[in-house]
Parts: structure tokens; C-alpha cells; sequence
């Protein structure tokens, strides 16, 4: 099926097959490999994207459902050669060390700054009705949908953080 | 071969004059890695448009298959090939090593109709693109003749037998000294199956240019790589160039090749395209290694005072079948507390299972689990607080061998840490301190992993635009690699960092071990370093000998370096100048590592000391960590923001190892019942609160030249122990069955009438 996604600003149109995931169509059709395949079932994060703004799974979701839809990917956040603050606060906090996960978790981050910055609550959120205050309790519980086996989760915190701070 | 004293005068590494050796500065490939711009081996461009392996694992655990029919698949739209046993092309038969000095033997895939293990491959579709491929696996028709098979560890523990080659360490009269002691404690401990789950899935982009097959794959061990792959093709390894420059983790899972590096070689031949392979996360449960389940029996002997007089660790594990692995819980235990009358060993029972294999901190991760509990154990039974019974009992000279210790502050490491943690406010009466639903509780363990060094070598090439590039057949799984060699190389020629380039993971380059067992730092790193010092003199001898340079005819063992310039009192050229007059390639030397010949004659560790407290709910009996805090000295720290990332993640583990962490073996089938990320639970963000850990000040003059060691398992080590403590401090359920889940610490609280 001809497809059309706008992927970080341009538009691709590709003849995929209904089967092809979102992440398969990101990496294997418009070879954007910045967005990993950890698990391929939703349980790892590593595929995070935003579509229309919002954080999705791009392994759980296929590429034919996102005709005319706007996608941001990792490759899409920096200015050129200036990173994106949360790169740049990932960078800076050495909140990695394979890498592997890295890029879910930064487009994660972006989405969870846009959800607070919306009054979006959580799970930890103590006051449904009030405004979010990005507590530690509530970056990770957000979070913690993108699992970093190598345990990066205290220096991730610390870049959230820090890019809260930058955005801010 | 040198000696370590040979290693002990000052070195530019040690004298650290530009400061470069320490400091925190960013991951050196981090840019790639936060732009999503490394390509990991999945991801590599090919030189053509590739095609897409998928591997049909075996759905039994032992037993012959009778029956495979490909043919529908081979039709199947956008099949290239399909291939089970019956037709894979000639691979070389297993174990067969046509160069004797290989690291690896031949390891067929598709080899024959036996099925050794759930999960073992016996089929493969080459497609155009992965969904026909993977839909084409589905179609593959398979019949199996089961056969009986031993699956359940617990239950086979009476077909334990001695591990291969291997005997019980005994010092003094362990029988004798224990029934003669006045305290005793004598418990079991267990702990389950644990696999590695690294983000990302084994996987493998291979193409052949020529008779020469390039691969690029995801692997620890650049040789052993090389050579299985170049044995099982039956080809001489310089037919095999391997690449593996982003590893999205390993942890010890992909210290060897499996079934995608064959696949995508042989495919690629027989296609004559390039080829893609990677496991899915399922199948990586199964296909790859695992840290086997472990029984230890814990028995401690000791006076009213707490000094020690007897313990024994001894462990049962458990292994495939035809693939031997000793998962070595009691070694550490040797090294660790005096006491003259010592026993350790291990018994193997074999199953038909997945292989079990090198997992972090193989050894310590799960037998510090059990004698750090007992020592607990025995510091209630004598009234005493736990750091107090472990400084009471610290050795001198290590209690195995005699010999001296390089350096060893295990007990600063405890003092600094109990302090720093605020272990006077612990209460020691368990089930004492109540906050709200939740009972609260500290403990802590201590933390020992051996440090290691390692045959290795290294490239060094300085060109005429003033830059250095370092290249070594190593690999950076996340542990820093690529930056810490920077940082080496920097520091001994005097370079800013920004005129260092570091490539690695590439089996053309000088040959380095690769990641694995907390060598990899100290030895890649020594290489580095000596290859630095080769290209010192070598630089130093240019200068001397050449007219055109300002050094001319001085003395070379006196010039210095520093500032990117050869300096001689007020006299210096830069090295650029002097690398581009030596020609167009600049100059290149070669240089490397070996152990001193006296390396053993002493006793040499990595020490820690772990807190926790953790908070049990005492109505749903979930543990929850609520700080965490370690003190560990690891010789001279390269980079200490890296260091403690690496730190950090090992405590981590511990968190998993010690609460959510654990698979079994279904006994239907010798599948593992979880086989996704969904099912095994490794630490996710919301697990792990306030974790922090620092680094004692240390250098080991005997580890090597910079007295640098390894900090990649010494997290882990002990962290778990501290949590299964803090645990029993906070409401007095002592489980000795990991991980400490909610339906055990329920049932146990019950039992207590709570
Ligand atoms: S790859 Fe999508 S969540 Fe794991
Ligand atoms: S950095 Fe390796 S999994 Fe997160």
C-alpha cells in the first residue's frame, strides 16, 4: 500500500507491505536506524518515536496506520550540528553506555516534557486536577517504559532533569 | 618478560600531568549514540541492497527430528532460500580447527537431525524483505522424535558430579574446624536461571567481496569471532574480516558467536547479496547463553568473639549437557575472610537445556548472594553488627594462598561507606523500624572481584595534521573503551583530547581480548599505553636523528612531551611537523601488554562494600528499594564519571538478582518460561531510588604500569546480599531463595504470624 509519513520533516512515500511495523518502515524502508529494535512486542521502549507529538511504540504499531501522520525520530532532534538539550543532557550526564536504548530514551524524554508541560498526569501523580510537577517519582514512572539494561537509570534521571531545566 | 617492578617508576599515566587520566570527560562515540547515528551491526551499510535471514528454532528439548519440509516456505513470495539440515551447505564438522591456533573451533548450524536444546535452530529462510521471511519460517513443516530429557535442576541435584578438571580447594581440616567451633551456621541458598537480556538481539550483516566474506556482527571477543566463523567455513581466518564497533550490550552473552554469524556468512555466499540476520527477543532467550541456577550450601564456624575458625562454600550448577560450564559461586569466597580451616568446589549437574555461559560477574553475582547472608546470620547469632564480624575476620595475607595482597581496602571501603550511608541510625532488632504499611530495614554486604590482565596489543599511527589514532581489535560494549584509550593515549603523548582518534572492533587491527571477566580496561588499556611509549621513543629518535627538527642531535630519552609539542629545556617541534617530514602516512608503531612474569605472586582484587534499605509492604509483601550507597576501591580510575556508570549499572543487577530477576525451565518442553521482557524482569526506572556510589583514591602498582583495574562486575558483586539483609533488618523474614518476591516475603511474613 502506498504510504505516505512525514518522518522529521520530510515526507516519505513508500509502497509497504500491511505487515511492516512502523519501526520496520523507519529502519528498513527509509533506512532511519537511529530507532532501535529491542523487543519488537512494546516491553522495552528502545523503539520510542513521537507521532503527532505523542510518544508511541513504533514496533507496535504498523506503518500503513500512519498515513499522513507526522513522525519525529531521533534523527530529527538536532539543530544541525547543535544537539537537542535532551541529547545534549544525555551527552553531558553520560545517561548510556551501549547506546542501544539511548534513542527511545531521549525521544521519550521529549514526550514526557510536552505530557507535563500539558498538565498530563501519571500513575504517581498525587493531585489529578492540579498542574504536574516533574518530581523524581514522576520522571520515573514515566520512564520506565524504556528499560536500560545497562542500568543507566540514575544519570538518566539526571538528564531529565537537566533538560527539564533547560527547556524550562 | 618484565616484572612488576619494572612497572612501578613514574610513567606519563601515573605523573598524569595534563590531567587527562581521571577526569570525567563525555563518552568519545557518545555524539554517534545520542544522534542515533552508530550503527550497530543490524544496521551497517551494505554495498547492495541486503536480504533478510530469519532462523525456525526447535520446539522440543531433546530428541531427533524425523521429518522437515522446507518446500513450502522456498515457494513462499519473496523466498531466495530455505534450508533445514537436510540442505544448509558443508560447514566443517564441530570442534574441527583447521589452524591449531585458533581461538574457536568449527560450530555448525543446521548440523544434523539431533536437537540438544529448546531453541536450537533447524531451519532457515533467506527473503527479500523481513516480513516474508519471518512469515516463510511459519511455514516451515517439522516432526520431532522426543526423547526423555533431564530438565529440572532441583530435582536432578543427585546427578551433581564433579566439574570437569576441577577439585575442592581445601585449606586445613574443614570438618574438624567446624564441629570444634562454638557458633555454626549451616544454610542453603539458592539461586534461579538468570539470562543477560541485552537491548540489543544478537545480530549479523554479512557480505563477501570475492573469496573474502565481511561481517559485521554483535559480539564481545573480536578473535573468537573470527576464528569460529572462518572454522566453521572451513577457510584460513584472513578470509574473514570482522567488525563489531557498537555493541548494544553484552554483559558476557556475546563473549562468543552463535547461529546469525554462520547464517549470514553462508547466506550471503549462496545469494551472493548482502544479508541481514538478527534473533528475535524471544529466540535470544534460548539461543543464546544463560547464568545457570545455583544451590550453595553455606557453613561457617566461629568462636563467642566472631573469629572465624571454619567455612565451607560449596555450589552446585547446573550446565548444558555437551557444553560444560562452571558457574564458579564459591571462588571468591577463598579470597575473602580468614578462617584456617577452608572449604570450596563446585558439583555440575548436566541438562538438556540451552547452554548456560559467562553472565557479569560470573561466580560472585550469585555466590556473594549466599555467604554475605550467612555472615549476617552468624553477626545476629553473636550479637554483633554485621561490618564489625567482617573486620574482625579480615585476613592479612589472602587465606587461600599466603600470598601478600596488592592492595586491599575492604575494611576503608566498609568504614567510609557506613558513615557515608548513616549506618549508626540502623537499628539492629528486625521488624523495629515501621513507616506507615511499610517495614523498613538496612543491610549490607562486602564486594570482591578479582582483577586480571591479559596478553594484548596495539596501533598507534600519528599523522602529519597532528592527530593520533589509536586502533586495537577491542571492543567497546558500553563499558567506555573507546574513551578511556583516548584518554591513554592523550595522556602519554601530551595530546589534547581532540587530537585523538580511537578505532576499534575490527579483527585487521592489533589483536586485544576483547570485553569480558573486568579485563577489559586494564588490558586494552595497558597496550595503549605501552604503544604510546613506543611511539615516544620512536618520535624522540626522529627528532634526534634529523637535521630539519630543533631537537636535532640531543639526547631522545630526554625529551618530554606535553601540549602536542616534543619538548627539550627551552627547544620543541610539534609532532605534527615531525610526523609529516617521517612521510605521507606519518608514523605507525605497533606495541603491547603482557602479564609480568611475577604478576601471581600477589593476591589481587577489586573491593566494595554495598548498603540498602530497602521498605517491605506488609501488605502485599513487595520489596522496594529506598536508597542504595557502595564504596569501592578499584585501582587508578580512568574517568570517574564512566567508572561510576559502570559501577552503578553493576548495582543495579544486584537490585535485579535480589528481587525480580529469575526464569525457569518449563519441564515440558525445556523452554524457558520466560521468554520476553514482558515475563523476566530486569530493573526498570521506577525499581531503582536514590543509588549512588563513589570511588576510593587507589593505585595497584601490580596490576600493570598505570595501576589501573577493572570496575565493569564489582558492582554487582555483594549488591544483592545487601538488599536480601536489608530485607531481614527491616522485617525478619530471612528467604534464601532469589529473587525475594512478593508471594515469598507474604508467605513468610505470615509464617511469622505478621
Ligand atoms: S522494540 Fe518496541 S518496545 Fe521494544
Ligand atoms: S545504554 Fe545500554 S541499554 Fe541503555
Amino acid at each position: 500500500m502506498l504510504t505516505t509519513i512525514r518522518v522529521n520533516g520530510v515526507d516519505r512515500a513508500v509502497e509497504v507491505d500491511p505487515r511492516t511495523s512502523l519501526l520496520d518502515f523507519l529502519r528498513e524502508r527509509v533506512g532511519l536506524k537511529g530507532t532501535k529494535k529491542g523487543c519488537d512486542h512494546g516491553q522495552c521502549g528502545a523503539c520510542t518515536v513521537l507521532v503527532n507529538g505523542v510518544r508511541i511504540n513504533a514496533c507496535l504499531s504498523l506503518a500503513v496506520m500512519h498515513d499522513g501522520d507526522e513522525v519525529l525520530t531521533v534523527e530529527g532532534l538536532a539543530d544541525g550540528e547543535a544537539l537537542h538539550p535532551v541529547q545534549q543532557a544525555f551527552l553531558s550526564e553520560d545517561a548510556f553506555q551501549c547506546g542501544y536504548c539511548t534513542p527511545g530514551q531521549i525521544c521519550s524524554t521529549v514526550g514526557l516534557l510536552a505530557e507535563v508541560a500539558a498538565g498530563q498526569p501519571s500513575e504517581v501523580t498525587a493531585d489529578l486536577a492540579g498542574p504536574v510537577t516533574l518530581s523524581d517519582a514522576e520522571i520515573r514512572e514515566r520512564m520506565s517504559g524504556n528499560i536500560c539494561r545497562c542500568s543507566a537509570y540514575p544519570q538518566i534521571l539526571a538528564a531529565v532533569r537537566r533538560a527539564a531545566g533547560a527547556a524550562a | 618478560m618484565s616484572t612488576v617492578r619494572d612497572w612501578a617508576a613514574p610513567n606519563p599515566v601515573t605523573e598524569n600531568r595534563s590531567g587527562l587520566i581521571g577526569k570525567s570527560v563525555d563518552r568519545y562515540e557518545g555524539r554517534l549514540k545520542v544522534t542515533g547515528t552508530a550503527p550497530y551491526a543490524f544496521e551497517v551499510e551494505t554495498p547492495s541492497q541486503p536480504l533478510y535471514g530469519h532462523i525456525v528454532s526447535a520446539t522440543i528439548a531433546r530428541g531427533r527430528i524425523t521429518s522437515i519440509d522446507v518446500s513450502q516456505a522456498a515457494a513462499a513470495p519473496g523466498v531466495v532460500l530455505a534450508w533445514s539440515h537436510l540442505n544448509v551447505p558443508t560447514q566443517a564438522q564441530r570442534g574441527a580447527k583447521l589452524n591449531p591456533r585458533s581461538q574457536r573451533g568449527s560450530n555448525p548450524t543446521l548440523a544434523s537431525d539431533r536437537v540438544e536444546h529448546y531453541g536450537q535452530s533447524v531451519a532457515f529462510i533467506l527473503a527479500d524483505t523481513p516480513e516474508n521471511a519471518r512469515a516463510a519460517g511459519g511455514l516451515v513443516r517439522v516432526a520431532y522424535a522426543a526423547e526423555d530429557a533431564d530438565l529440572d535442576f532441583l530435582s536432578s541435584l543427585d546427578l551433581a558430579g564433579p566439574a570437569p578438571g576441577e577439585e575442592d580447594a581445601r585449606v586445613g581440616d574443614f570438618e574438624a574446624g567446624y564441629s570444634a567451633s562454638e557458633v555454626t551456621v549451616d544454610d542453603t541458598w539458592f539461586s534461579p536461571l538468570q539470562n543477560h537480556a541485552q537491548m540489543e538481539p544478537c545480530a549479523t550483516t554479512a557480505w563477501w567481496e570475492g573469496d573474502k566474506v565481511v561481517v559485521h556482527t554483535s559480539i564481545q571477543m573480536v578473535k573468537g569471532g573470527q576464528h569460529a566463523l572462518a572454522e566453521t567455513l572451513g577457510i584460513p581466518s584472513d578470509r574473514v574480516r570482522l567488525f563489531t564497533r557498537y555493541i548494544g550490550g553484552g554483559f558476557g552473552g556475546k563473549g562468543q558467536s552463535y547461529d546469525d554469524l554462520t547464517l549470514a556468512a553462508l547466506a550471503a555466499r549462496e545469494s551472493g547479496q548482502p544479508v541481514r540476520v538478527a534473533y528475535t527477543r524471544q529466540q535470544m532467550f534460548q539461543a543464546t547463553i544463560h547464568r545457570p541456577a545455583v544451590q550453595m550450601r553455606v557453613r561457617l564456624g566461629a568462636d563467642r568473639t566472631g573469629r572465624l575458625n571454619a567455612m565451607a562454600l560449596e555450589a552446585v550448577t547446573h550446565c548444558a549437557r555437551n557444553a560444560p560450564f562452571v558457574e564458579h559461586a564459591a571462588n571468591f569466597a577463598r579470597n575473602l575472610y580468614a578462617a584456617p580451616h577452608r572449604l570450596t568446589g563446585h558439583r555440575l549437574v548436566r541438562l538438556d537445556i540451552p547452554h548456560a555461559g559467562a553472565m557479569r560477574a560470573p561466580g560472585e553475582a550469585p555466590g556473594m548472594l549466599s555467604l554475605e547472608c550467612a555472615m549476617d546470620e552468624l553477626a545476629e547469632t553473636l550479637g554483633l553488627d554485621p561490618i564489625e564480624l567482617r573486620i574482625r575476620n579480615e585476613p592479612e595475607v589472602d587465606p587461600d594462598n599466603a600470598k601478600p595482597f596488592s592492595v586491599r581496602q575492604l575494611v576503608r571501603c566498609m568504614r567510609e561507606g557506613a558513615q557515608q550511608f548513616g549506618w549508626d541510625r540502623r537499628n539492629p532488632t528486625p521488624g523495629a523500624v515501621r513507616d506507615g504499611r511499610w517495614y523498613v530495614g538496612m543491610g549490607m554486604a562486602t564486594a570482591i572481584r578479582g582483577n586480571f590482565l591479559l596478553p594484548a596489543k596495539a596501533g598507534l599511527r600519528l599523522t602529519g595534521d597532528g592527530l593520533a589514532t589509536l586502533t586495537q581489535g577491542m571492543t567497546d560494549i558500553g563499558t567506555g573503551t573507546y574513551t578511556i584509550l583516548a584518554q591513554i593515549t592523550g595522556e602519554t603523548l601530551g595530546l589534547p583530547l581532540d587530537q585523538v582518534r580511537v578505532e576499534l572492533g575490527d579483527s585487521d587491527m592489533p589483536p586485544a581480548p576483547g570485553s569480558g571477566g573486568q579485563f577489559g580496561a586494564a588490558t586494552a588499556g595497558s597496550a595503549a599505553f605501552e604503544t604510546g611509549m613506543v611511539m615516544r621513543r620512536r618520535l624522540a629518535e626522529l627528532a634526534a636523528g634529523d637535521p630539519r627538527s630543533p631537537l636535532y642531535g640531543e639526547d631522545p630519552t630526554l625529551m618530554d612531551f606535553a601540549n602536542g609539542n616534543i619538548v627539550l629545556g627551552n627547544r620543541s617541534e610539534s609532532l605534527a611537523a615531525l610526523a609529516a617530514r617521517a612521510g605521507p602516512d606519518g608514523v605507525y608503531v605497533e606495541g603491547g601488554i603482557s602479564p609480568a612474569a611475577d604478576a601471581r605472586d600477589w593476591s589481587q582484587h577489586t573491593y566494595g562494600a554495598q548498603f540498602a534499605e530497602v521498605g517491605v509492604d506488609s501488605v502485599t509483601g513487595e520489596v522496594r528499594l529506598r536508597r542504595m550507597f557502595g564504596v569501592f576501591a578499584a585501582g587508578r580510575i580512568l574517568n570517574a564519571k564512566l567508572a561510576k556508570s559502570q559501577i552503578t549499572g553493576g548495582m543495579i543487577w544486584g537490585v535485579g538478582a535480589a528481587l525480580t530477576e529469575s526464569n525457569a525451565v518449563d519441564p515440558r518442553y525445556g523452554s524457558f518460561l520466560h521468554q520476553d521482557l514482558g515475563g523476566y524482569l530486569a530493573p526498570v526506572h521506577a525499581d531503582i531510588v536514590n543509588l549512588d556510589a563513589v570511588l576510593l583514591d587507589e593505585a595497584d602498582d601490580k596490576a600493570n604500569p598505570m595501576g589501573i583495574k577493572g570496575v565493569g562486575e564489582l558492582g554487582i558483586c555483594g549488591a544483592g546480599a545487601a538488599i536480601a539483609n536489608a530485607v531481614y533488618n527491616a522485617c525478619g523474614v530471612r528467604l534464601r531463595d532469589y529473587p525475594l518476591t512478593p508471594d515469598k516475603v507474604m508467605a513468610a511474613l505470615e509464617a511469622k504470624g505478621l
